[in-house]
C-alpha cells in the first residue's frame, strides 16, 4: 500500500507542505517562540545568570519601575535625540546626493559604489577606526587637521557636550549612502516624459522639483526614512566602540546600549525583555505613523 | 519524485555525519581566558602537563572585550565548550550562586596546600563568600594595579634640581598619592608631555579599578560588608575628597584621558606623551620589551601604587581558576588544577613571566630578580583589595563607573555623584534581599 502511495508521489498540498514547514518551524522557533518566552519573562524577576534561582511573577512591576525611573527617561531623550539629529542629517545629505547623482557623467558607476562603501562595512570596524580619527590629541586626524585653526584639539569622545555629535558624524558617514540609494532609486524611476512636458510649459526648476520630483520621490523617502529611525532607534555598535559603552558619563548612552548592560552584563533579564518591549512598541508606533504618512502621500500621488 | 527524495535522504545523512561528534581517543582539556601575555605563557606551561598526562590543552583566548560576555553566555547556555575557566574575582560572587563553577572546597582540602597560597589571593581568587572557607576556584595569575615612570626624566639632573627648588623634596618615584600629584604637575608641559595618565574610561571596570585604591587609601570604603550598608560609606567626606583628588589629575593627564583604561595608558606611555601611567603589572613585560616599546624600554622604571592620608590599598587585579559545571571533563580539570599548583610547575609559572600566588616562590630572590618589576609587584601584595564579588557585583560595578566617569568630564559634583552610586547600590542590594 505504502509503496503504491510512494509510486503516485505527493499530492501538490503536500509538496507545498513540504516546502512551507521548514520556513514556518525556523520562523516560530527563532522568532515567536522569543517573542512569546520575551513577554512572558517580562512579567518576572529572573535572571539568566541564575538559572537554579526559578522566575517569580511579579505583574507589571518591571515596566512599572522602568517607566518611573528618570534615568531610562534620560536614555530615551538620548536616543530621540540621536535619531532626529542622525536620520535628519542623512536624509538631508543623501537626498542631495541622489539628486547630484541622478545623471548621466563619466565613471558614474565607479563613483556611485565608492559613496556605497560606509554602508558596506561592519558597524563595529567603523566605530574603531573613527574611534582614531577623532583622538583627541594631535594624533586623531581630525584633530590634526583643525590643529592649524584652534589653538585646542577638541574631545570628540571625552568631551559631553561633543561626543554626541561624533557619533552623528560617524552613523551619517556611514548611512547617508543608503538614503541616496534609495533616493535614487525613486528618482530613476520617475518617467522623463514629465519632463519634457514641464520643459515644454517652460517650467521653473523649482516648479519641476516641487511638482514632479518631490510627489513621485516621497513614497521611497518615507520608506527610506522608516528603515533609517526604525535602525537609528535601536542604536548600539557605534556607540558601544567609538564611545566606549555611552560615555563620556551618559551622554551617549541610547536605549539599546543600556538594555544590553541590563540584558548581558546584569543579566536582569526580566527587566530587559520589559525594556525590550517598550522598545518595540515604541518602534511600532512610530513605524505606524511612516506608514500612514506613507499612504496618504501615495493616494495623493 | 524518486530523485528528490534520494536527494533529502543524501542530505540528511550528509547532516548526520557532520553532526556526529568525533570520537577522538585523545583526552582533551579546554580552558577559557583572555587574549594577553599570560594566556600565552599558560599555553607554554601547559605543554608539560601534556607531556606528563597525554592530556590535550586547548587554551581558549578571547579578546578583553568579549571575554566576559563569552563565557556568561556560554554559562547561561550551559554549555560545556570550557572545562576551566580563568576569571576575574569578581566572577565568583554570581558563578557560585549561580551554579555555574563547581564547589572545589573538599577537594582543594584535600589535594591542596592552602597554606602555600598567598592567604591574600585565595580570599580574593578562590573564597566566597569571604572568609566562609568554602572555595570555588584557585589562583592562577595574580595581578596588581602598579605604576611605571620615565627613569630619562626622572633621573635628569636639571629636571631633579628644578623639581627640588619648586616642590622643597626630592624627585624620586612617588610614596603618596600627594607626591604623585606635585610629580603629574611639574611634568605637565603640552601638547607633548603630560605628567600621569590614570584610568578614567567608562569600560568595563576601567575608572573602578583606577580610583578605588585611591579611594581605600583616603580611608573610604564600598561599605559594610556584613550588613551591606553603603550610605555613609560610599558617600563619606574621604571618598568625595578621594574622588576630587582622583579628578585633579586630569589637568596633567593627556585630553583623550577620559577615555583611557590599561591599553590606553600603555599606548600613551610608549608614545612618550606621559611620565608616569598607571597599568597592571601583567602589562609590564611589553614596556621593557625592545619590539614592543623601542623608545622606552630601557628608560623605565616602577613603581607600587602610592599610599594616601588614612592608608595603603591597591586595586587587586589578575584572576583565578575554576571547573565548569557544565564540563565533561571535571575529574581532568582537577588533574590539572593540581598539576598547575605544584611548586616546581609553579616556578616554571613565574619564569615564564605568571604571577604566581605561590607564596614562597613569590618570596624567592629567583622571582624578585627575574623581571625589573617583579619587586614592586610582590611589594604591592600585601596592600591588594578588591571590589564586591556578591552576584550582584556588575549592577554595583555599572553605577561605580557611570558616576565615577561623570564627575572626570565635569558632569557632577563627587558628592552628587557619590550620594547617588550610593542610592543605587542600596536598592540593589535591596532588591536582591541583602536587608530581609
Amino acid at each position: 500500500m505504502r509503496s503504491a502511495r510512494f509510486s503516485r508521489g505527493f499530492s501538490d498540498y503536500q509538496i507545498k507542505m513540504a516546502f512551507i514547514m521548514p520556513t514556518m518551524i525556523l520562523l516560530i522557533l527563532m522568532n515567536i517562540f522569543p517573542l512569546l518566552w520575551s513577554l512572558y519573562l517580562s512579567f518576572h524577576r529572573y535572571k539568566a545568570s541564575m538559572p537554579n534561582r526559578p522566575a517569580k511573577f511579579i505583574g507589571v512591576q518591571n515596566y512599572a519601575r522602568l517607566l518611573t525611573d528618570p534615568e531610562i527617561w534620560g536614555y530615551f531623550q538620548t536616543t530621540a535625540y540621536f535619531v532626529v539629529l542622525a536620520v535628519i542629517t542623512q536624509f538631508i545629505i543623501g537626498f542631495g546626493l541622489a539628486l547630484l547623482l541622478n545623471r548621466e557623467f563619466r565613471y558614474k558607476g565607479v563613483v556611485t559604489t565608492l559613496i556605497l562603501l560606509p554602508m558596506m562595512l561592519s558597524p563595529v570596524v567603523v566605530g574603531l577606526f573613527w574611534r582614531f580619527i577623532f583622538a583627541s590629541d594631535a594624533s586623531g586626524l581630525v584633530n590634526y587637521l583643525l590643529s592649524s585653526l584652534l589653538s585646542e584639539s577638541i574631545g570628540w569622545t571625552t568631551d559631553p557636550k561633543i561626543a554626541m555629535l561624533a557619533v552623528v558624524i560617524v552613523d551619517t558617514w556611514m548611512w547617508s549612502p543608503f538614503m541616496m540609494l534609495i533616493s535614487l532609486a525613486g528618482l530613476s524611476a520617475i518617467p522623463k516624459y514629465l519632463y519634457e512636458a514641464a520643459d515644454v510649459d517652460r517650467a521653473s526648476r523649482w516648479f519641476k522639483f516641487r511638482w514632479i520630483t518631490l510627489p513621485l520621490v516621497s513614497p521611497l523617502l518615507l520608506i527610506a526614512l522608516l528603515f533609517r529611525t526604525m535602525d537609528a532607534f535601536k542604536m548600539f555598535d557605534i556607540v558601544y566602540v567609538l564611545t566606549r559603552e555611552g560615555g563620556p558619563g551618559t551622554v551617549t548612552e541610547t536605549v539599546s546600549m543600556n538594555l544590553y548592560r541590563l540584558a548581558f552584563r546584569n543579566y536582569n533579564t526580566g527587566k530587559a525583555c520589559a525594556m525590550a518591549y517598550l522598545l518595540l512598541i515604541i518602534i511600532v508606533a512610530l513605524s505606524n505613523i511612516y506608514v500612514k504618512q506613507l499612504n496618504k502621500v501615495r493616494g495623493e500621488a | 519524485m524518486k530523485k528528490l527524495t534520494c536527494y533529502f535522504v543524501m542530505l540528511t545523512l550528509a547532516l548526520l555525519i557532520i553532526a556526529i561528534p568525533s570520537t577522538d581517543a585523545q583526552e582533551k582539556l579546554t580552558i577559557a581566558w583572555a587574549q594577553w601575555d599570560p594566556a600565552n605563557y599558560l599555553d607554554e606551561l601547559s605543554k608539560d602537563f601534556t607531556a606528563e598526562t597525554g592530556i590535550e590543552v586547548d587554551l581558549v583566548q578571547i579578546s578583553w572585550s568579549h571575554f566576559q560576555d563569552q563565557v556568561f553566555t556560554a554559562f547561561v547556555g550551559k554549555s560545556d565548550r570550557y572545562d576551566i575557566v580563568i576569571g576575574d574575582s569578581q566572577w565568583l560572587g554570581r558563578n557560585s550562586v549561580g551554579g555555574h563553577y563547581i564547589d572545589l572546597t573538599d577537594w582543594i582540602n584535600e589535594n591542596i596546600d592552602v597554606d602555600s597560597i598567598y592567604a591574600t589571593a585565595m580570599e580574593a581568587f578562590a573564597e566566597y563568600p569571604k572568609g566562609s572557607g568554602k572555595y570555588w576556584a584557585l589562583p592562577a595569575e595574580v595581578d596588581a594595579n602598579g605604576f611605571l615612570y620615565r627613569t630619562d626624566l626622572f633621573e635628569a639632573e636639571n629636571e631633579k634640581a628644578a623639581f627640588k627648588e619648586k616642590y622643597g623634596y626630592e624627585l624620586a618615584p612617588p610614596k603618596t598619592y600627594a607626591e604623585l600629584r606635585d610629580i603629574a604637575e611639574f611634568f605637565t608641559r603640552p601638547p607633548d608631555l603630560y605628567g600621569v595618565a590614570p584610568w578614567y574610561s567608562k569600560e568595563y571596570d576601567g575608572i573602578t579599578m583606577g580610583f578605588q585604591q585611591v579611594m581605600w587609601s583616603y580611608g573610604g570604603s564600598y561599605g559594610d560588608p556584613e550588613t551591606y550598608k553603603v550610605d555613609g560609606h560610599i558617600n563619606s567626606d574621604d571618598v568625595v575628597k578621594a574622588l576630587e583628588y582622583y579628578k585633579s589629575l586630569k589637568a596633567f593627564s593627556p585630553p583623550d584621558s577620559p577615555n583611557y583604561y590599561w591599553a590606553e595608558t600603555l599606548d600613551a606611555y610608549k608614545a612618550g606623551k606621559v611620565a608616569m601611567a598607571m597599568d597592571y603589572f601583567a602589562f609590564f613585560p611589553g614596556v621593557v620589551s625592545s619590539d614592543q616599546n623601542p623608545n622606552y624600554y630601557d628608560k623605565t622604571g616602577f613603581f607600587v601604587s602610592p599610599a594616601g592620608p588614612k592608608g595603603h590599598a591597591i586595586s587587586i587585579g589578575g584572576q583565578g581558576m575554576s571547573i565548569s559545571a557544565y564540563s565533561k571533563n571535571q575529574e581532568i580539570a582537577k588533574q590539572y588544577l593540581k598539576w598547575f599548583m605544584q611548586k616546581p610547575v609553579q616556578e616554571k609559572w613565574a619564569q615564564l613571566g605568571g604571577f604566581t600566588p605561590h607564596e614562597e616562590v613569590l618570596q624567592s630572590e629567583v622571582f624578585l630578580n627575574a623581571t625589573p618589576f617583579n619587586r614592586a609587584f610582590a611589594a604591592s601584595f600585601p596592600y591588594l583589595r578588591d571590589f564586591w564579588a556578591v552576584p550582584e557585583y556588575a549592577e554595583l560595578l555599572a553605577a561605580c563607573q557611570t558616576g565615577w566617569n561623570q564627575v572626570i568630564i565635569g558632569s557632577k559634583s563627587a558628592k552628587e555623584a557619590l550620594d547617588e552610586i550610593a542610592r543605587k547600590h542600596e536598592a540593589i542590594f535591596e532588591d536582591a534581599g541583602y536587608y530581609d
